[in-house]
């Protein structure tokens, strides 16, 4: 421990943390726009500035170690004064919109005037302007809003390895955009939502359906019908302030019965779904020597991500459908003839933590006689939002369950939002699926945690499968290198793009804060363990539908509407 | 053996040392002799390029100054033929071995060089820089050889003990940041050479590349060899074309002689080194953001710690070293220590160069020891201000530095001195300001720079300084009649922020770039405050440089009705009859001042 002193407080901090981190850890707040916890510090924001006895200039706290014997002011009148200015400075170029922002109530900046009492900017003067991109169907970009502090861009390259925006320009003019400053839609950019999640002002946020929603709700003129992802239940309660993880499964479906939805039902049981199909897939692959590792399909920004980077290594993603769209076709082929609806007059919402849904929806290979499997998706964000139009009162909500038939879950489907979630509920079935029995110990550890590698042997009846389970599209990258190089020694690869899994998915409540998506990667470990029933094929409901539609996994029916391909992909050059 | 040599760097290139050189050959066709021609580097003096030295049958240099090639024609003539050398244009005879020549005036005793020590830049203009034996008749590689028999911590400590200094402008210790890499335990070291000077007027680092590359290279070698480094980047701007040549040309030569590339001797040592063009940002001057654009990278810098002795390019230990740096410590690993931390004075030691240039009588490059006054170099070197004027300031330091006034002209160049009114040692721009220099105007030129080149990551250097900037750019402009009560009362509460504005920037910004950023306009607010107040409360310019604040006007009684002002007029703004007197609309003006110039009777006055 290092002795220090700030604002006249003994302090002690541990070695190697910052300025930044040991003044948080003693309760004295120091505001930030640019930092991300546990990054390499941008320093380019200059909020966290601190002043220490000795140096003449102000110190960057976020990127100063402490070192013994300083001595820290973080509120001294020069500091203030500093802070102040900065925040003026960004507001003299930052459209004065914010009743009519995206982001209004949840901006970054909006609260920093407000904390600093911005009273008024004295520098009025040129401002930067680039158009508003609606290009991607998943995110839409205002750069007028933007205040360059570069988490986006970090976010991209860093953690995700897809570097789709970038700053551009130099001095005033710069901006943060696509190379070239192209739109969005024509980069490689895979859809997936964590610069929204990082951006603190409106510069970014993902393509509102909500008003569409509302609209064809309101006219009822179709069968309209909702799934909301198994991530949901667990993020959904920080929008009103229920403690990280809080499970809100029964609040979920009542607030989406209370809409006025004729149907609510639970991707988990889709998830179940794939499970069947998937782990056939997989004992099949092996069995029959065909194309492995396997990668998993759940995760559409990295099915994007694979037809931009890898086209050679498509034959090895499984061609399972995700979850979402697995429901969606479900419903409107096996489920509308069961209720006896024109399938065409059924409309499939989905509630997604994601905002590559959104482009998953959208791609024609996931449509079936000419329809698509889902009309429209909303964020977690965008479902709170719904709830507040609506005038739901989300705390004395009551909580109710799913509507059958597409009700009944089991723990393997919940933890389908969780890193690793996948791959053990692909394995608790493949193991039934290649011996015939249930397996003793159902939690697979090494498979678990918030890490963005993790790697384990499983021993099946003698057979040693290998597995690898990523998340974060940085690691995947270096993961599908090593296949592609043949120096994989993997059978079987999970991989999700957020981090964390879609616990921590571009269309959850804002912010990026690994301890609460921790938090909720626990509770639905939680949800699972309480579980009757923590196996798919156990899934009564599931087995019904294989009985009186599908047949059997992987069959020639299952294929058609629960399976697909893909397509290698261009950027505009 | 009678030869020539021709300074053939960028500046006599500029002004037909290409010429010249063709004259000279064919002269000596002409002549059937046989006329060697050494090409150098520059000597310094670039006023009077292109320079052209003779040397006589008797082996002595003699120096002639302006030389075009119908004057290369006539000193061959007179100084090969007729043996008469003192001619016009005639800077003077080298002190060599050979006897000199009499009645001729020597080099080092001419004005200009008098009061110069050449330490750095002893070969530049004298050697031909594209010969190694020519360096290694110089004593070259004999610094390395010495370096190498010393060991890496041994060379570290004579640098540390010699007092150099980072010549790129923050004047660290060389010694002190190599031991610091030294220390620092890795597989991989690199050194890096910062050639990418940027700031406007100064061009000491393309003149030591141009004229002395071996002096750098060698440089590079020996402090790779003490921090334990076995690649070399020299991250030259691609702006100076001649220096990359020199520099591959360097490299080339040195590998092929097995001093590059390849085990050195006995010593186990091998270094290689390689070039990096800058595309010519400013900002990539910066260390960080220099070694960001090495990695591929857009050139930001990022904070420091860690330090690029600890964690650098590619995250492996690097010493970024400056280009005049480096070529002095080849000489004082040559020389020791000592001889070095003889001249300059107690913190500040050896010699500083500079670009002298503006309004000075003598432009160039000029070498002082650090100690000498500003007044020196600008009135015994440069020569003083032309045409009569008046000295106001001279900026130092580049847009990072200050401007300084009449009343501290007597301040000694050194690190620390320097500080203390505001500017900053720098690179080495010097730049002269006379009279008819408006100091307002000058803060608006470099805050547009700065505005320009600042990478746009941190905050208060981008929105800051461009702020700044509006709120000079407000105090040139002219008061508008079309603008409400309101714009003018911002214009007023803008230039109340302005001071705490720019130390805010100066406080909080990431790098030096921001950080000295405000400079300018903090070190003309200091020493020339009543200008600033003409032109906020008066809206005059006093030194009629500020277009804005300027207005014409006709003296009816001198204006003979010629009307020659209002046919050249771009704006029609003139109006009048013939043979009457003649008058400006103001509204219409745009203040170009075609009409004072095209006046032959001096009616338009300026106020």
């Amino acid at each position: 421990m290092i002795k220090i002193k700030i604002n006249d407080r003994d302090i002690e901090a541990k070695e190697g943390t910052t300025i930044l981190e040991a003044a948080r850890a003693a309760g004295e707040r120091i505001p930030t726009l640019c930092h991300i916890k546990d990054m390499f510090p941008s320093g380019a924001c200059r909020m966290c500035v601190v002043e220490v006895k000795g140096r003449p200039a102000l110190i960057p706290s976020c990127a100063y170690p402490v070192e013994p014997g300083l001595e820290i002011k973080t509120n001294s009148q020069r500091v203030i004064t500093a802070r102040r200015m900065i925040v003026q400075l960004l507001l003299a170029s930052h459209p004065f919109d914010c009743l009519t922002c995206t982001k209004n109530g949840f901006c970054e900046l909006q609260s920093l005037a407000s904390e600093y009492g911005i009273d008024r900017v004295p520098f009025k003067g040129a401002t930067r302007h680039h158009y508003t991109d609606f290009s991607s169907p998943s995110i839409c970009r205002e750069p007028d809003k933007c205040i360059l502090c570069g988490r986006c861009v970090r976010i991209c390259e860093e953690v995700q390895g897809v570097s789709a925006i970038d700053f551009t320009r130099r001095g005033f003019n710069t901006m943060v955009l696509p190379a070239f400053e192209m739109d969005l839609s024509e980069t490689a950019c895979v859809n997936c939502g964590q610069c929204v999640l990082a951006c603190p002002t409106g510069a970014l946020h993902e393509v509102r359906v909500i008003e569409k929603v509302m609209q064809v709700l309101q006219e009822g003129k179709k069968h309209v019908v909702v799934q909301a992802a198994p991530a949901i239940r667990v993020s959904l309660g920080d929008f009103f302030d229920l403690p990280a993880g809080s499970n809100v499964t029964g609040k979920v479906a009542s607030a989406l019965r209370r809409m006025g939805f004729k149907k609510v039902f639970d991707t988990d049981f889709s998830a179940d779904l794939t499970i069947m199909e998937e782990g056939t897939e997989l004992v099949h692959r092996i069995q029959e020597k065909g194309k492995l590792p396997l990668f998993t399909s759940c995760c559409p920004a990295w099915i994007k991500f694979a037809e931009i980077n890898f086209p050679e290594l498509l034959p090895n993603i499984s061609t399972c459908k995700s979850p979402q769209e697995m429901l969606g076709a479900t419903i409107k082929t096996y489920y509308a003839q069961k209720e006896g609806i024109d399938p065409k007059d059924v409309y499939v919402v989905s509630v997604m933590p994601c905002t590559a849904k959104k482009y998953e929806a959208l791609r024609p290979e996931l449509s079936s006689n000419g329809m698509v499997d889902v009309d429209a998706v909303v964020t977690t964000r965008q479902f709170a939002r719904l709830i507040q139009l609506y005038g739901i009162d989300f705390k004395t909500l009551p909580e109710e369950s799913f509507d059958a038939p597409f009700s009944t879950s089991t723990g393997s489907g919940d933890i389908f939002a969780a890193s690793g979630g996948v791959m053990e509920s692909a394995l608790r079935s493949a193991y039934h699926l290649i011996t015939g029995k249930d397996l003793a110990k159902l939690e697979f550890e090494d498979a678990r945690g918030f890490q963005g590698v993790k790697e384990a042997t499983v021993n099946i009846d003698g057979l040693e499968l290998k597995i690898a389970i990523v998340n974060r599209l940085a690691n995947a990258r270096a993961i599908a290198e090593l296949v592609r190089d043949g120096k994989s020694p993997y059978h079987f690869i999970e991989v999700m793009a957020c981090p964390g899994g879609c616990a921590g998915g571009g269309g959850q409540i804002f912010g990026y804060e690994p301890e609460r998506i921790q938090k909720r990667i626990q509770a639905l470990y939680q949800i699972d363990k309480t579980r009757d029933v923590r196996l798919s094929y156990k899934n009564k409901p599931v087995m019904d539908l294989y009985k009186d539609f599908f047949e059997k996994p992987g069959s020639h029916k299952a294929h058609e509407l629960l399976h697909t391909g893909y397509n290698p992909r261009t950027t505009k050059e | 053996m009678s030869g020539i040599f021709i300074g053939m760097g960028t500046c006599g290139l500029a002004t037909g040392a290409g010429k010249v050189k063709t004259a000279v050959e064919k002269w000596a066709q002409a002549h059937s002799m046989k006329l060697p021609i050494t090409p150098t580097g520059c000597i310094g003096y670039c006023q009077v390029e292109p320079i052209m030295d003779v040397v006589t049958d008797g082996g002595v240099r003699v120096s002639y100054s302006n030389v075009t090639p119908e004057v290369a024609d006539f000193i061959l003539d007179e100084t090969l033929v007729c043996k008469n050398y003192k001619l016009d244009g005639i800077l003077g005879q080298f002190r060599g071995p050979k006897s000199p020549l009499p009645g001729v005036p020597f080099l080092d005793e001419h004005p200009y060089f008098k009061k110069q020590v050449k330490y750095v830049l002893r070969n530049c203009g004298v050697i031909n820089p594209e010969s190694l034996s020519d360096y290694k008749a110089a004593g070259g590689f004999q610094g390395l050889e010495k370096a190498l028999g010393m060991g890496q911590q041994k060379t570290a400590d004579e640098v540390l003990k010699s007092g150099l200094r980072g010549r790129g402008g923050a004047g660290f210790p060389t010694g002190k940041k190599w031991a610091m890499a030294l220390a620092n335990p890795s597989d991989k070291k690199y050194l890096i050479c910062n050639a990418d000077e940027g700031d406007p007027g100064a061009f000491m680092d393309r003149s030591i590349l141009e004229g002395d590359v071996f002096s750098v290279l060698e440089g590079m070698m020996i402090a790779g060899f003490a921090i334990g480094a076995d690649e070399g980047i020299v991250y030259c701007r691609a702006e100076y074309p001649l220096a990359i040549e020199r520099l591959i040309m360097g490299i080339d030569m040195l590998r092929k002689e097995g001093i590059l590339g390849k085990k050195v001797g006995k010593s186990g040592f091998q270094f290689d080194i390689r070039i990096k063009k800058g595309a010519g940002a400013f900002v990539c001057g910066e260390e960080t953001a220099l070694m960001a654009s090495v990695e591929g990278r857009r050139g930001m810098p990022r904070p420091r710690p860690p330090f690029p002795a600890k964690s650098g390019l590619f995250g492996k230990p690097t010493i970024i070293n400056n280009v005049e740096t480096l070529a002095n410590v080849s000489h004082i690993m040559r020389e020791g220590a000592e001889k070095f931390a003889s001249i300059g004075t107690a913190t500040s030691k050896g010699t500083k160069v500079f670009a002298l240039t503006g309004k000075v009588k003598n432009t160039g490059l000029v070498e002082v020891p650090m100690g000498m006054t500003l007044r020196e170099v600008i009135f015994d070197i440069g020569g003083g201000i032309p045409n009569g004027k008046a000295y106001k300031a001279v900026q130092i330091g580049g847009p990072s530095g200050g401007c300084i006034p009449t009343e501290h002209l007597d301040i000694q160049i050194d690190y620390e001195t320097l500080k203390t009114v505001g500017a900053i040692m720098g690179s080495g721009g010097l730049v002269v300001m006379d009279e008819d220099t408006c100091m307002v105007d000058v803060a608006h030129f470099f805050l547009d720079f700065i505005t320009k080149e600042s990478c746009g990551k941190c905050i208060p250097c981008r929105e800051g300084t461009k702020r700044l900037y509006e709120i000079v750019e407000s105090i040139v402009s002219p008061y508008s009649k079309m603008a409400s009560e309101e714009e003018n009362l911002l214009r007023f509460n803008k230039i109340m922020n302005m001071e705490e504005l720019a130390q805010v920037i100066k406080d909080t910004s990431l790098c030096a770039l921001g950080q000295t950023a405000p400079n300018p306009v903090l070190s003309t607010l200091r020493f020339f405050k009543k200008e600033y107040e003409a032109h906020i409360y008066d809206r005059k310019c006093p030194a009629h440089q500020c277009k804005g604040l300027l207005k014409y006007e006709i003296d009816t009684n001198v204006c003979t009705g010629c009307t020659a002002c209002a046919r050249k007029c771009p704006t029609q703004a003139i109006v009048g009859e013939r043979k009457k007197a003649h008058y400006i609309v103001d509204e219409k003006c745009v203040r170009c001042g075609t009409c004072a110039d095209v006046c032959r009777f001096g009616a338009v006055k300026v106020s």
